[in-house]
């Protein structure tokens, strides 16, 4: 069994300005650069000043992750020299000697009960952005910097090593960005706003460091390939040193980092331009009173106001932006077991499909409400349903694409029976078996939907094999 | 003299070319030796402002510094004037930005005139750790202005400008103000903005105001003062002025420094103590204690901070680059290695040293509790007096090249400097007098946020020393 910790970066997205300055935090799409000032720059005499509602989105997550909460902020250097580095110190947190986070030992409860806990919740800028101008570190003989992420207030939480396998970490992972995405303090839609460092050992090996892993899906992955390279080494009698390696998401394996790690002195001490942020008692408590309803508590108000069973409501709860959406399609089309059913069954395997966020999907709520009311007044199968969902997800209108390809049900039934005659006709057999088997009858109705290209109405068909049989 | 020059603009006794050619001519005459100045603006720049001044003043809608030439520290950043830190490694660095300081100076139509030497990044008592050389006193050339804001001061005291900006992080402002027969304020910590002022040691180090007289000073210190939204370590509280009198004003005079000063310095003190005590005053020998910890504690401090503060410069975005390619690493050691310093160095590696695993309890955290020791003792002193007295520096102005070799003496020209900087509260260095034509200063240290009522005890000792607007005699 691995012993896997996790350290989770997010941007506070929620954020209008950097953590220290009053550059705007989104600067996806600006000019590399352009998105600076004397403070992000880290320019002699700049001096950082902290924004207050990122201390206040540190307490709402601290709140949710069940921490307890320091009662004041503390802001410590944290000293490395590095080209991404404006100030080559980042201020950040630390637990030490008159320091500490923002908040310490929380937990996240898993889906069959397991606590994993969290050690700490630190604020932190982020650095600025190195770019390799080949694309890659391998071949770039030099690197561009862009600041415009420099200063950008993130998050860093720290769990303990209590996962054990790939699929926790990823249920976890899942788990706590659904959590940030319903107390609004991340949107991890944006690229790069999810960053994650996984620390991951197996018996009888060290504790190797994989970092910077852009995705969940990548965190799962680097740590089943990081788990066999290292039972590998242990099985061939070799050492699982300690080390950190990097996360290549195109060849999907780690590889050693290129320069060799030192045990780096971070000389923390206490940032003197950032006096301590006093956290109140009546400040927590005013932003407990003001906090959205979280993914555990959704889930519960699914099973019960909507009848789900507990898997499908935490599938939907476990990213807001489906279970936003899924509630949205009920205000127009109320059958929550049917559309459920749809998003769960079908409509997710479309969106995964395409490698998005059900947030990031074109489909409208009145899409799928559509759907479901052409299928139930028969105007369309539950086959032609499937078959347009993916066009769907890409912002189609159902109704005009079952106009355009004329993809109504088939209820002609003069047409219906010249085909059933001919099924009937090269299928001897199965008619006599079918007269004494009620099984088989299906077997019939198939072949005539098969003919028909799925698009007969399968009840009415049904209705008119039973008659010839009978007749 | 401000009111005095406003005045004569207005009314046109004086003309802007010859109001601002005679401090030109002063620096023609002087500063080849004097070397106040890293960066003088052009003398016709500084007309063409002054023009633009008198305007304003003769239309009643003036500022509080109208057309007064203002010499600046040169680690305060000014928007297109280059600020170098007095280092090579700021050599050229022209920021795009104004300090705080510096944006209310303009906005109350302070003119600057030049930017003033300095210790590389305030590291030193003297001035002479320069990358652009020493600067010389104007009351003895072969002597130090004192420092590290030893440009402002000596400016001051040859009447190249006004007034001046210094920066006080263990008695930088003070000592050159001392030292130049000038005035000079290290204000209480927090009452004024350090935006844009180039860090050596934030939490121990202000901007503030040095002049020639006591009025001219309280002007300055009115128009830098207040809060600042761009630094945190700001305070809201908004000081009154206020005016003290002599006659009862209780002072008290600590035994502990006027030990460690020299035996010139302490008579000159002792003159003006008596002057005072035949002024009313009650004068007290009071004890601070701990004084053999506070320069450790305090070198400490500032040497950890300096080592995180200098950090940024690695000659890449700006600042030193020897054009070198490379490795990142070994481009930084190199613009590093030769862009600082020796004294710099020094420090950066001893607060590294002192900020690291294992040894930062053992320091930083140590000299922490000594500042906190101190803070409480002065307070507690300021319970039974209204300010507390000593020399400002405990020795005469040293020759040049006499202490910079020698650090243990060059440290501990701040023994009394230090203190008012380790507790956060306001200290004052005014003319006391000479010693064979060496000026001696007196140090005055008021609880935190008595800033204005040093200023008035300055006025009053003023008044009964004579000593205001002096001029080095060339």
């Amino acid at each position: 069994m691995a012993k896997i910790g996790l350290e989770v970066h997010v941007h506070i997205t929620s954020l209008k300005t950097k953590l220290f300055c009053s550059c705007p935090s989104h600067y996806a799409g600006k000019e590399p650069n352009s998105v600076v000032c004397p403070v992000c720059l880290g320019l002699p005499g700049a001096i950082p000043v902290p924004n207050k509602k990122a201390i206040e989105e540190a307490i709402k997550v601290s709140l949710a992750l069940n921490m307890q909460i320091s009662d004041k902020v503390v802001f410590v250097r944290k000293h490395y020299f590095y080209p991404d580095m404006a100030k080559n110190y980042q201020i950040s947190q630390y637990d030490g000697p008159g320091t500490t986070p923002v908040a310490k030992n929380g937990f996240i409860k898993l889906r069959n009960g397991k606590t994993i806990r969290i050690r700490r919740i630190n604020i932190e800028e982020d650095p600025a952005k190195i770019v390799y101008p080949t694309g890659s570190l391998l071949t770039s003989k030099y690197v561009w910097v862009d600041y415009n992420r420099s200063g950008i207030g993130m998050l860093e939480i720290v769990t303990e090593p209590d996962i054990e396998d790939p699929k926790e970490a990823r249920e976890f992972l899942e788990k706590l960005r659904s959590i940030l995405e319903h107390l609004g303090t991340c949107d991890c839609t944006i690229e790069g706003s999810m960053r994650v460092d996984v620390n991951v050992s197996v018996p009888g090996g060290e504790r190797v460091e994989v970092k910077n892993i852009g995705s969940i899906k990548g965190v799962e992955e680097a740590l089943k390939y990081e788990i066999a390279r290292q039972e590998a080494l242990i099985s061939q009698g070799l050492p699982v040193k300690r080390e950190t390696r990097h996360w290549d998401d195109v060849r999907k394996v780690t590889l050693p980092s290129r320069y060799k790690e030192e045990e780096t002195d971070y000389r923390y001490f206490p940032d003197p331009d950032l006096p301590p942020t006093t956290i109140t008692e009546n400040w927590i408590k005013s932003i407990a009173s003001s906090l959205p309803e979280l993914p555990d508590a959704r889930i519960r108000r699914f099973m019960v106001q909507y009848g789900l069973s507990e898997y499908d409501a935490t599938v939907l709860v476990m990213d807001k932006g489906l279970a936003d959406f899924y509630e949205d399609v009920l205000k127009i089309y109320y059958k929550p077991k049917e559309v459920a059913n749809l998003l769960i069954n079908d409509y997710l395997r479309w969106i995964n499909e395409m490698n998005i966020r059900p947030s990031e999907s074109k489909a409208k709520p009145e899409y799928i409400a559509s759907l479901l009311k052409m299928m139930e007044e028969g105007v369309i199968t539950i086959k032609i349903v499937k078959e347009i969902l993916s066009d769907v997800v890409k912002g189609s209108d159902p109704r005009k694409l079952v106009e355009e390809r004329g993809l109504t049900a088939l209820r002609d039934q003069e047409f219906l029976m010249e085909v059933i005659k001919q099924v009937f006709a090269q299928e001897p057999d199965a008619v006599e078996k079918a007269r004494r088997d009620p099984k088989v009858v299906n077997y019939l109705v198939g072949q005539v939907m098969r003919r028909t290209g799925k698009r007969a109405d399968p009840y009415l068909v049904n209705q008119l094999v039973r008659k010839m049989l009978e007749g | 003299m401000i009111q005095e020059i406003q005045r004569n603009l207005t009314e046109g006794r004086l003309d802007p070319e010859s109001y601002v050619e005679a401090y030109y001519v002063r620096i023609e005459r002087r500063e080849a030796k004097v070397r106040a100045f890293i960066t003088l603006r052009p003398m016709e720049e500084v007309i063409e402002e002054v023009k633009r001044s008198v305007e304003r003043l003769r239309s009643g809608r003036h500022g509080r510094l109208e057309g007064i030439l203002i010499a600046v520290k040169d680690n305060i950043s000014t928007m297109g004037i280059r600020t170098t830190c007095g280092s090579k490694m700021l050599e050229t660095y022209v920021p795009p930005f104004d300090a705080t300081v510096i944006e209310r100076i303009r906005r109350e139509g302070g003119i600057i005139v030049g930017k003033t030497n300095m210790d590389e990044f305030a590291m030193g008592s003297t001035t002479e750790t320069s990358y652009f050389g020493p600067t010389r006193n104007p009351w003895d050339l072969s002597r130090t202005p004192g420092g590290s804001s030893g440009g402002s001061g000596a400016a001051l005291a040859a009447h190249f400008a006004e007034l001046a900006l210094g920066s006080d992080t263990g008695g930088s402002i003070r000592s050159p103000a001392a030292y130049n027969a000038v005035l000079g304020l290290k204000p209480s910590y927090g009452t004024v903005s350090r935006y844009g002022l180039i860090a050596y040691a934030n939490s121990l180090e202000q901007i503030g105001p040095m002049a020639r007289n006591a009025n001219d000073l309280e002007v300055l210190y009115s128009v830098i003062a207040g809060p600042d939204e761009r630094d945190a370590t700001t305070v809201s509280a908004v000081l009154e002025k206020k005016e003290v009198r002599l006659n009862g004003l209780r002072l008290g005079v600590l035994d502990d420094m006027m030990e460690v000063s020299e035996k010139p310095v302490k008579s000159v003190v002792n003159d003006v103590l008596n002057k005072l005590s035949s002024e009313g005053s009650e004068l007290k020998e009071v004890k601070l204690g701990y004084l053999d910890y506070a320069l450790p504690a305090y070198y400490i401090i500032a040497m950890s901070e300096a080592s995180s503060n200098l950090a940024r410069y690695d000659g890449v975005r700006y600042g030193y680059s020897s054009g070198e390619e490379g490795l990142w690493t070994d481009v930084y050691s190199i613009n590093r290695g030769a862009g600082f310093g020796w004294e710099v160095k020094r420090r950066i590696m001893l607060g590294s040293f002192m900020l690291s695993a294992g040894y930062y309890e053992m320091y930083y955290i140590k000299a922490l509790k000594i500042r906190r020791l101190i803070y409480d003792n002065i307070a507690s002193i300021l319970k039974s007096v209204d300010l507390i007295l000593s020399p400002t520096m405990p020795i005469l102005p040293p020759k040049i090249g006499d202490v910079i070799n020698d650090p243990i003496r060059l440290f501990a020209m701040d023994v009394n400097t230090v203190v008012a900087n380790l507790a956060g509260v306001p200290a004052i260095s005014v003319p006391a007098g000479f010693h064979n034509g060496l000026p001696v200063g007196l140090q005055a240290i008021g609880p935190y946020l008595s800033d204005y009522s040093l200023i008035s005890f300055a006025r009053e000792l003023e008044k009964i020393t004579g000593y205001r607007d002096l001029t080095a005699p060339e």
